[in-house]
């Protein structure tokens, strides 16, 4: 397999490819079964059915009881009913939250809408590798922080965070806590009741599941309130006629963690470090962004010194292999990402970063593929950069 | 998003005209820093009041090297106030269009040249 390869796909970080199991499960929901889980007749009772039976598939998957699960839009809804919904509803109690700096923009744009109406914000720095300290956050309660949201991996660089033990500090200090499991839900196994965790995000097309659909795990107990309203969908919490194709599709994809994890992380993992050995080893001047061992088995984060990110992820897309890269290019004001910038990585490198985000579908022959083409490929545009220089 | 380059921009990123150095240039130019993401150095030789041979090297992205590249074709030969002439506006029509947000790329190039015959007629 080198050169009939027409396309590989590295990017199941941005999204992934549906399972055709998933696909399977949901067609009947769209002509054949297609009631709204409101109606009292047997359309109804079918859609009704399904919503429960994918309620539970998703709670078995992490670890937490049926009723515990609210379906949302995706994984910036869950984030946006976690925080504003907490905060909105815990406002006797204080008014701060505690965040980091490296959330994706579905935490980090919500707490810049909760300054805006009183709410206080502090976004915890982290270290070179994009771990937030425990220090930190400790040294950041007060006796007004009702919440800490931090997530369990990072979408760009892979970093895991001591999910566990941030839950448990932020519960001694009487704090609630959420995390942003998006990327590492499918890629961690996660148990809400071991990891401590109160609120919950995840996303059904990172997981191979559909685009659209997401869920909020709410800990029974927890004082939240909605901020969309309507009919009283969802317990209250997330109104809007259920959407049944996509949470039956969710559910199929939860299924397939529960029963596929172990070995989804072995396989991802063993390509996920040939890949970054290989491209380390073969192109000079070159370095691991993020955590070498506290990093998503499918996340390879690279920079390549004085080559241009988005010159290299066209120059991939021109060989048929879709990748990603930190650095944005907007007009006059371009800048790496606020992931890498947080984890203070020099501008040279920051530009030039590059990300593989595997999933359980790539093959050591489409690895070996992109190990031929990146050293010629960079070499060819450092040939070109101004900021090269030849030792 | 996704790429919406023409085939005209690709085959410029792809085998991109006039790269590298010039050692006896007359003028070196660079504008743009690491910081803000896009550099570009220009290397030009004048003779007879002509841009006699012209190079470029550039840390953009795609767009930045495809421009870079087309700029560089079409002034090289032309007199300086030709070639002052080819501005942003002309490398991208001549180009083919490029999308929106890559159209500040097309700048570097058009721009180091700018500043770099100014600077060249300061120290006649
Ligand atoms: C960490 C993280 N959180 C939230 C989201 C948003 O999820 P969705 O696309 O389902 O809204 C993403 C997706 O890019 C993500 O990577
Ligand atoms: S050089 Fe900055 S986006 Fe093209």
């Amino acid at each position: 397999m080198t050169s009939e390869i027409d396309r590989i796909y590295l990017d199941n970080s941005a999204t992934t490819a549906v399972d055709r199991k998933v696909i399977n499960a949901m067609l009947p929901f769209f002509d054949v079964k297609y009631g709204n889980a409101s109606s009292l007749h047997s359309f109804g009772k079918e859609a009704t059915d399904a919503l429960e039976s994918s309620r539970r598939k998703v709670a078995t998957a992490v670890g937490a009881m049926p009723k515990e699960v609210y379906f949302t839009a995706g994984g910036t809804e869950s984030n946006n009913i976690a925080l504003q919904g907490v905060m909105l509803k815990n406002k006797s109690r204080g008014n701060h939250i505690i965040t980091s700096s490296i959330e994706h923009p579905a935490v980090l744009e919500t707490c810049e809408f909760l300054e805006t109406i009183g709410f206080e914000v502090t976004y915890l720095p982290v270290d070179k590798m994009g771990i937030v300290s425990l220090d930190d956050l400790d040294g950041a309660m007060t006796d007004k922080t009702v919440l800490v949201s931090i997530m369990h991996a990072n979408n760009e660089v892979g970093t895991i965070q001591p999910i566990r033990e941030i839950g448990a500090l932020s519960h001694e200090h009487g704090a609630l806590f959420h995390t942003d499991a998006v990327q590492s839900f499918g890629k961690i196994p996660i148990d809400v009741e071991y990891n401590n965790i109160d609120l919950l995000s995840i996303s059904g097309h990172k997981v191979h599941g559909p685009k659209g659909i997401g869920a909020l795990y709410v800990r029974e107990g927890t004082p939240i309130q909605p901020i969309i309203y309507g009919g009283g969908h969802e317990r209250g919490l997330r109104s809007s006629t259920e959407n049944i194709p996509g949470i039956v599709g969710f559910g199929k994809a939860c299924e397939l963690i529960s029963t596929h994890l172990d070995k989804d992380i072995i396989s991802m993992t063993k390509l996920r470090d040939s890949l970054i050995k290989e491209i380390l080893d073969s192109v000079p001047k070159t370095k691991l962004n993020g955590h070498p061992t506290k990093r998503l088995c499918n996340n390879v984060n690279i920079s390549f010194e004085a080559v241009e990110g988005e010159a290299l992820v066209l120059s991939l897309d021109r060989t048929g292999i879709a990748a990603s890269t930190g650095s944005a290019c907007s007009s006059k004001n371009f800048t790496a990402s606020h992931v890498l910038l947080s984890m203070k990585i020099p501008d040279i490198m920051a530009l030039g970063s590059l990300r593989f985000s595997l999933s359980r579908y790539n093959t050591q022959d489409e690895i070996s593929y992109i190990l031929d083409k990146i050293p010629p490929m960079v070499q060819r545009l450092r040939d070109m950069s101004s900021l090269w220089k030849e030792e | 998003m996704g790429f919406e380059f023409n085939e005209k921009v690709i085959d410029h990123f792809e085998n991109p005209r006039n790269v590298g150095e010039l050692e006896d240039a007359d003028i070196v130019e660079t504008v743009g820093s690491p910081v803000c993401g896009d550099m570009l150095t220009l290397y030009i030789k004048l003779k007879d009041g002509k841009v006699n041979d012209v190079k470029f090297k550039t840390f953009g992205c795609g767009a930045a090297i495809a421009t870079s590249s087309l700029f560089t074709e079409l002034i090289k030969g032309k007199t300086i106030e030709e070639a002052l002439k080819v501005t942003s506006d002309v490398v991208v029509d001549v180009i083919g269009g490029l999308p929106e947000k890559k159209v500040h790329c097309s700048l570097l190039a058009p721009d180091a040249f700018k500043q770099a015959i100014e600077k060249y007629k300061e120290k006649q």
